[in-house]
């Protein structure tokens, strides 16, 4: 007997739905192995989690504040990716955003009328994201330097830069030794929807949207999906493959940027310690889940959101690490990827 | 000259680590296989060596429990991309989110329950540095022998690493999966079983690299030990051209960067800490934005031509 | 009963041919004695191969459809069969690389099972595979070497080099065995693919349509090599669907059609006009129809262009062409002369260092490709799975990829799928392109019909010239047809039509006027009427008018 994979003729339906709902089942039972090898009960665990992340309203409003970051930085991390372009980065350009929109609030109030705060915060984040972004995008086509390692050595960067803002220069001198900058002027807050939920989910909401309708239904979405399949198809074919590509991870560094403005616009008001935890990261697990289908993204950014709050809810109800929700998300992937070839292959068994 | 033996001895102390995930990487790439996990496995490396060494007491089993840790978590990433084909960049970047998202995990379950079940503080058995009798005393390349074991292995290994590459029938056959995988078939080469051998024994150099720094360099366990060494490696690799000969050069030059760090902030220096600390990230990408530029020049640097690509037979 | 001593065809390898005659090759009598001979014509000499009922299917094709297959000692074999025969996927069961679904396979008159190329090596089973299986990064010794049984843990690669240098003394096959072989010319790698099978002392020896990449005169070396081997008592077979390398070659063919042998004969006793009609299974008229040629203003024209190639090393020469509306210019040579980057050149993806391009009187040298896409110019790239179509978009998206800037296909940036739908079935009917349906991607699609996809879509933006590299290169016989007709109804329209082919008998049929190149450089420009296929082949080998090599 001999099995091996046979190409199938046309692409599986089937696949493309059942695979990341068998990767979440999958995910909870391998998930479920390492807890009861920790001495933890797993069923017990599931439920505090799901308890902490949708229990009562106030949970679930924590749930939407951690999916609003994870939304924007999902649909700019399956931008870059839909060309291929390995963007790593959003961590960086998310709080690169952070520090920019803090520096607007900050330092402009004194100058801008009050209307004009936030908007101007929120932009200049975004702007900062791109400019972020922007750097390895040039590096990448003029020069052919690899993306992954660009973006990520950026991220260090940005969090070491922004370590140095406050916890120097910027840092509250009535914040009692305490890493951060002063409070922003209320002008500069986000407006609030339901417990710590800001404005920004509408936004996040919106732009899933509109980053469907721009990748499906316009010429640029066509010449990306072009780019992205074979850039060599696309030069055949008259598209200038270097700036669009350019574009397009900008536009990935403004989305993630926005994700960092409101963070600090919405959330904390502040610039200080803990900007991001890792919703960069999560966010490439958001974007391969969502298979970079910018309508998903909300969906699965808000269950990536739940298994962060829930695992800080089994952090404070059972004694169990946090970071659990992040070696669930981890173990999302595993499965997911291994599924992806059932997509276009099935397996063949033969009698030699 | 005290002043340059003790820099060197620290930085080759510092790129201790970083040579033998170098050494690691190197193999899995001329497999083919890119390894972006290495964060999440140097992690896991250094999780595992720790715990192991504080409750057995036998460093030893320290680096045994390393070395499997980093080929099971390697063998993921060989069953995902090689069996099933997976797109190598995001295999790697899950092994390393797992990797780093599960020895943070570890890290707070593993301890001992006097330290609320931490490992976070703890002191266990480390690997101490040995002075060689008469050639520690030499200045300057006394350096070289005021090392740990694992740096002492290195120097063996290195040239061994060279050997195997070049002149064996293995070194051979990996050369030929890494460049052309269907060549390395058609001519009788077990692809797969090459692929597989090369990321799981790469990935517990890997993980080896990562025990060196939990249980010699900066001795303990503590989150993000690694601070982004595994990312470093992808870039010194490259440096080295994929020749296990110069993969000390990278590791040495990051090691004497660290080195030259500690000295200025010991002595007091008026630049931001901040600024210090983000030199090894910005001389990763110029070395990166260096090599690249350096490789439209020369047109071969050497990077495996089948790098990154899944293989099948029967594709048709 | 004896073999009837061979005929030789008239034609160009006559004289190749005696001389291997003289060397006795043909004659049994010289064969080394060796294992049983039995019974009558092709059981005197050992039988090395036998094939039963081989089966594979592949998605929707029966590559192989229980087809049999022996091979004696001392015998060359052809096996004769359009693209998509079955030839490969047959030889690639033997090599190892492909699993039979059903069938035997007997090896010395044992039944064996050849679960891969080193089960295949072990049975001294060695094939040359149409895309050489070199490592260009390695030297040839390395090479040589690679994955061969019982090499010791660390190769003494100078003993290797020593026995490289032997075998080629022997067989006249010269080569640096310390040489790269991305350093080596085509033919020069085909020499080291030999050297391998030599080296591990395969008898039994597969070449995949082996003349495809040389010139002519490599092509005679190849043959003097080949037959140097059955007179040592190695058996080969070939896998070809050249007629006259068939006659050259080869003492029994065999002929496959659709996964299933419609003929065996013994060379002598056939010719090429039987077997073209064996192979496509009715008369083959090599004769395109199409209007008098009335050629009309210049519409491409080259003047001194010189460019380089990926390496950065010279691929065009100055060259100077021109090819007027209602004319097909075809561009003969052998592959790598040239024909790419010309192509590339005319089209903007690669810019020219020295010289002029022009297209319809207005200079487009190094102008953008969208520039000279928008001046009415089209193109059939050489990689369609690459450039040419898109495998993971749908039909109806790669058909609308010329079209989808304007209107009706797209207005105000915002493009129409159901429009895109609309063409889609249009040309699906219009160029009966085979696919299920118009979302399907296009790599689940054939070959041809891929390439059919990118001749509609071309074709249907071509307002002046339309670029064809190797159209009909690794078509089947009907879709090559409908490729070659569709040529020449554009130029019939008035367009002009640059065709690169390494296809003599195309060139010939198809084109007006043909221009040869050779290491990037034109060697002559002649009008197809009065060309013929030695003068062409000559002049793809270099070889100056007056008989002269450059």
């Amino acid at each position: 007997m001999n099995i091996h994979f046979e190409k199938r003729k046309s692409l599986s339906r089937t696949a493309l739905v059942l695979v990341p709902l068998a990767s979440l089942a999958a995910s909870l039972v391998l998930t479920g192995i390492i807890l009861i090898l920790s001495g933890a009960d797993p069923f017990a665990t599931y439920r505090a989690m799901f308890r902490g992340a949708f229990g009562s309203f106030r949970a679930f409003t924590e749930t939407l504040v951690k999916a609003i970051p994870l939304t924007l930085t999902g649909l700019g991390v399956s931008v870059a990716f839909r060309l291929k372009f390995w963007n790593i980065g959003a961590e960086g350009q998310l709080t690169v955003a952070g520090v920019a929109a803090a520096a607007i609030a900050l330092f402009l109030s004194p100058f801008l009328p009050a209307w004009a705060l936030l908007p101007a915060a929120v932009i200049a984040g975004a702007l900062a994201g791109a400019v972020w972004a922007g750097i390895p995008a040039l590096l990448k086509t003029g020069l052919k330097v690899d993306e992954t390692l660009v973006t990520l050595m950026l991220n260090y960067v940005a969090i070491l830069f922004s370590e140095y803002l406050y916890y120097g220069p910027w840092r509250d001198p009535k914040g009692y030794g305490f890493p951060g900058t002063a409070p922003f002027p209320e002008a500069a807050w986000l407006p609030r929807i339901a417990g710590r939920a800001h404005a920004g989910l509408w936004v996040a909401l919106a732009l899933a949207l509109f980053l469907w309708l721009l990748l499906a239904r316009t010429r640029w979405g066509f010449e990306l999906s072009i780019i992205g399949n074979s850039p060599r198809a696309a030069r055949y074919q008259g598209i200038a493959v270097e700036r669009n590509i350019v574009l397009a991870v900008l536009l990935s560094g403004a989305l993630s940027g926005l994700a960092g403005a409101f963070e600090v616009t919405g959330i904390s008001h502040r610039l200080q310690q803990g900007l991001s935890i890792g919703y960069g990261y999560t966010a490439i697990i958001v974007a391969w889940m969502s298979q970079l289908n910018p309508l998903a993204i909300p969906f699965v950014a808000l269950l990536m959101a739940a298994l962060l709050v829930g695992g800080d809810q089994v952090q404070m109800a059972m004694g169990l690490p946090a970071a659990m929700g992040f070696v669930m998300q981890g173990m999302i992937l595993f499965p997911m990827l291994a599924g992806s070839l059932f997509t276009e292959y099935r397996l063949k068994i033969a009698r030699a | 000259m005290e002043l340059v033996t003790s820099i060197l001895a620290i930085a080759i102390r510092a790129g201790t680590s970083l040579v033998y995930a170098t050494l690691g990487e190197i193999y899995t790439e001329r497999a083919g296989i890119l390894n972006l996990g290495l964060e999440g496995i140097m992690l896991m490396g250094a999780l595992s060596g720790f715990a192991t060494a504080y409750y057995s007491g036998s460093v030893a089993l320290a680096l045994l429990a390393a070395l499997a840790v980093g080929a099971a978590l390697a063998a993921i990433h060989a069953f995902l991309t090689v069996t099933m084909r997976a797109n190598q960049v995001v295999s790697g970047l899950s092994i390393t989110l797992f990797g780093s998202g599960f020895a943070s995990f570890l890290g707070q379950r593993l301890g001992p329950i006097s330290n609320n079940h931490r490992l976070v503080g703890l002191s266990g058995p480390r690997i101490a540095p040995i002075g060689v009798p008469g050639l520690s005393e030499l200045p300057v390349i006394g350096a070289l022998f005021t090392q740990d074991i694992l740096t002492y292995a290195l120097y063996a290994l290195i040239p061994l690493a060279w050997f195997y590459l070049y002149r064996t029938r293995h070194g051979l056959n990996l050369r030929a999966v890494g460049e052309d995988p269907q060549t390395a078939d058609a001519m009788g080469v077990d692809v797969f079983k090459v692929k597989y051998l090369a990321t799981i024994a790469g990935g517990a150099l890997v993980a080896l690299g990562g025990a060196q720094l939990s249980l010699s360099y900066t001795p303990g366990w503590s989150e993000n030990i690694t601070g982004g060494r595994g990312w470093i490696v992808i870039a010194l690799v490259i440096f080295a051209m994929w020749n296990p000969a110069r993969a000390v050069w990278g590791a040495l030059l990051f090691g004497g960067i660290n080195a030259v760090q500690f000295r200025l902030q010991a002595s007091g220096t008026t630049i931001p800490a901040g600024f210090l600390n983000m030199l090894p990230y910005l001389a990763t990408i110029a070395v990166l934005v260096a090599m690249t530029f350096w490789e439209s020049l020369s047109k071969r640097i050497g990077a495996p031509a089948g790098l990154g690509n899944a293989y099948m037979r029967e594709e048709k | 009963m004896r073999k009837a001593p061979p005929r030789f065809p008239k034609g160009r390898f006559y004289v190749v041919m005696k001389d291997r005659n003289g060397e006795g090759a043909w004659s049994q009598d010289l064969l080394p004695a060796q294992g049983p001979r039995a019974r009558g014509d092709g059981e005197l000499r050992e039988r090395l191969v036998e094939m039963r009922g081989i089966r594979k299917s592949f998605p929707g094709v029966q590559a192989s459809d229980g087809i049999g297959l022996t091979l004696a000692r001392g015998e060359v074999l052809a096996l004769l069969g359009e693209n998509g025969a079955g030839k490969s996927t047959l030889m690639n069961i033997l090599a190892g690389l492909y699993r039979p679904d059903a069938g035997e396979i007997h090896i010395r008159g044992e039944r064996v099972r050849i679960e891969s190329p080193r089960d295949a090596a072990a049975l001294g089973i060695g094939m040359v595979h149409q895309n050489f299986m070199l490592v260009d990064s390695m030297t040839v010794a390395e090479n040589v070497v690679l994955g061969q049984r019982g090499l010791p843990f660390v190769p003494d690669l100078r003993a290797v080099k020593r026995r490289i240098l032997e075998l080629s003394a022997r067989y006249n096959l010269s080569v640096d065995p310390e040489a790269y072989i991305w350093q080596l010319s085509v033919g020069e790698q085909q020499r080291v693919e030999i050297l391998k099978l030599l080296y591990r002392e395969a008898d039994i020896l597969i070449l995949d349509e082996p003349t495809a990449v040389l010139t002519p005169q490599e092509s005679e070396e190849l043959s003097a090599v080949v037959h140097r081997m059955r007179g040592e008592g190695k058996a080969a077979i070939f896998i070809t669907h050249k007629m006259e390398e068939v006659m050259t070659f080869s003492d029994r063919v065999m002929v496959l059609r659709r996964g299933r042998v419609v003929a065996e004969k013994t060379t002598a006793d056939t010719d090429p006009k039987e077997l073209a009609r064996l192979m496509v299974g009715r008369e083959v008229l090599f004769r395109v129809e199409k209007a008098p040629f009335t050629p009309g203003e210049p519409v491409l024209e080259l003047r001194g262009v010189s460019a380089t190639d990926d390496r950065g090393l010279p691929a065009l020469r100055g060259i100077s062409l021109s090819c007027r509306a209602g004319e097909i210019l075809g561009i003969a040579g052998v592959a790598g002369n040239g024909q790419r980057e010309l192509a590339e050149v005319v089209t903007g993806l690669r810019a020219a260092k020295e010289g002029l391009v022009s297209i319809n009187c207005v200079e487009t040298t190094n102008a953008s490709p969208l520039s000279i896409i928008r001046r009415g110019v089209a193109h059939i790239p050489q990689d369609r799975n690459q450039v040419g179509a898109v495998g993971d978009m749908s039909v109806a998206a790669n058909l609308a990829m010329k079209g989808y800037r304007s209107r009706p296909l797209s207005s105000g940036g915002i493009i129409r799928p159901s429009r895109f739908r609309d063409l889609a079935r249009r040309l699906i009917e219009l160029f009966k392109i085979a696919t299920p349906s118009t979302e399907t991607r296009i790599k689940f699609l054939s070959g041809g019909n891929i390439q059919k996809a990118i001749l509609a879509r071309e074709i249907g933006a071509c307002g002046s010239l339309l670029v064809a590299v190797y159209p009909s290169r690794g078509l089947d016989i009907g879709a090559t047809e409908a490729v070659r007709n569709e040529l020449v109804a554009e130029r019939d329209k008035g367009r002009a039509v640059l065709l690169v082919s390494e296809d003599i008998d195309e060139l010939l049929s198809v084109a007006d006027t043909i221009a040869v190149l050779f290491e990037g450089r034109v060697m002559g420009v002649f009008p197809a009427a009065e060309a013929d296929a030695e003068r062409i082949g000559a002049l793809m080998a270099g070889m100056e008018e007056g008989g002269k090599r450059t």
